[in-house]
């Protein structure tokens, strides 16, 4: 999940009773189906939630930038380098539709941006892991692009219009990604037993941080039922997980990969594939800030907004000159 | 820190010659910048053949609480529509 572990400043769920007036109605429409807009009333705790959610969702998609700027200079063809381009340029684009989403709940871009580089606002675990080689690109559209797809697409009938919105444009921009993904594996495991390795190592070192994306296990969280019961999160974070790994399963079958789980197999019962137990030490240790890249993904972040800020001024003085002389 | 840029919310005509619909909002000193932003977030994928963007300060918007006196009015005139009106089966051209 793009957006992991957030909170809801809640210890446990409020029954109808408990709600004032306002809240009850206001969760009445909710259970109708209703979507909330900006100049709706709604209680302090969902706004709160939803700009921590849609801000650290925002954060996701800029600081996802950097893993694949990596390689933009890297790519084997011309044409792969625009294709990986515009990618990039998609997940800037992804950033600033979420940002807005997140600004009609009163708060600026610009102070959501100073809380994420500070440090004080988090953005998705994935990120902060190296990418090494070329099938990385191919690995992180496959796998990531694909884990937050499947995360996104309940979110498009969430309650807020302005972020179920929001979504279904991510949506349809995204199976871009996962396919340019995919289409970097097919030609690395076509190609000679070096390249099909680079495949092989690619899905090795994602695998099992993709899975973590959606975040350890919430079956008895109180903030995803507060979540789920204001719309704002529509599947548990174990059914998405098990989604990823049904559909990843074939596809790695396709490519002629191996999953590097050997837990991994069909349940006829349940019709579903079981798989090994996560690593959840290593997610929170990286949740911690302690993953191979967290300083670096962040410096590189914080200069690249500190070098374009002459630009920023520039365009702002060019304006009020403008404006004074209108 | 440097001081915020406006709002500015971007309508798109797409090319159907349907009318310019409101699709986002985009940060920017001034108008043209605001056009320009909106054509590198808002059609990357030859969404619109026309871009207007409109400071968002400069939009006035009812307010939920005025649903009611806005809004209900219209719902006891059911005449507005023409299939209040049965016509009999052999009258055509109506």
């Amino acid at each position: 999940m793009y957006a992991q572990l957030v909170e809801t400043g809640r210890e446990r769920l409020q029954s109808r009773a408990e709600m004032s007036a306002d809240e009850q109605a206001f969760q009445e429409r909710i259970d109708a189906g209703i979507k909330i807009e900006p100049k709706d009333w709604m209680p302090e705790g969902y706004r709160k939630t939803l700009i921590r959610q849609i801000s650290q969702h925002a954060h996701s998609e800029i600081v996802g930038q950097l893993p694949e700027g990596n390689w933009v200079t890297r790519a084997p063809t011309l044409k792969r380098k625009a294709i990986l381009l515009a990618k990039i340029q998609d997940e800037a684009g992804h950033g600033l539709y979420l940002y807005s989403a997140a600004e009609t709940l009163g708060v600026s871009r610009d102070e959501l941006l100073a809380a994420l580089h500070s440090g004080k606002a988090k953005y998705s675990s994935i990120f902060n892991y190296p990418t090494l080689s070329w099938a990385d690109m191919g690995a992180i559209g496959w796998l990531v692009d694909g884990s937050a797809i499947i995360n996104q697409i309940p979110l498009c009938r969430c309650s807020y219009g302005p972020y179920a919105r929001a979504m279904v444009r991510v949506c349809k921009e995204e199976s871009f990604h996962a396919r340019q993904g995919y289409d970097i594996m097919m030609a690395l495991c076509r190609g000679n037993a070096q390249q099909k390795q680079m495949a092989q190592d690619a899905l090795d070192r994602w695998w099992w941080p993709s899975l973590m994306m959606f975040g350890p296990s919430d079956a008895e969280s109180v903030n995803s039922a507060q979540s789920a019961q204001w719309r704002i999160k529509l599947a548990s974070n174990d059914e998405l997980r098990q989604k990823m790994v049904d559909q990843s399963v074939p596809q790695t079958e396709y490519l002629g990969l191996t999953i590097p789980d050997p837990d991994l197999k069909w349940n006829a019962e349940t019709g579903h594939y079981d798989f090994g137990a996560i690593d959840w030490s290593e997610f929170y240790n990286v949740l911690k800030g302690n993953g191979p890249c967290n300083r670096d993904r962040l410096r590189t972040r914080v200069e690249a907004y500190e070098s374009g800020a002459w630009f920023r001024d520039a365009l702002a003085a060019h304006a009020d000159k403008h404006r004074a002389g209108a | 820190m440097s001081k915020e840029w406006p709002l500015w919310e971007v309508f798109i005509r797409s090319q159907h010659g349907l009318a310019h619909k409101h699709v986002g909002s985009v940060h920017a000193p001034d108008a043209e910048m605001a056009l320009n932003n909106a054509r590198d977030v808002c059609t990357r994928r030859n969404e619109g053949v026309s871009i207007w963007v409109v400071k968002a300060a400069d939009i006035t918007a009812s307010s939920p609480g005025d649903k009611g006196p806005l809004f209900e009015p219209a719902n006891s005139k059911v005449y507005r529509h023409p299939t209040f009106f049965p016509m009999p089966e052999e009258v055509k051209n109506l």
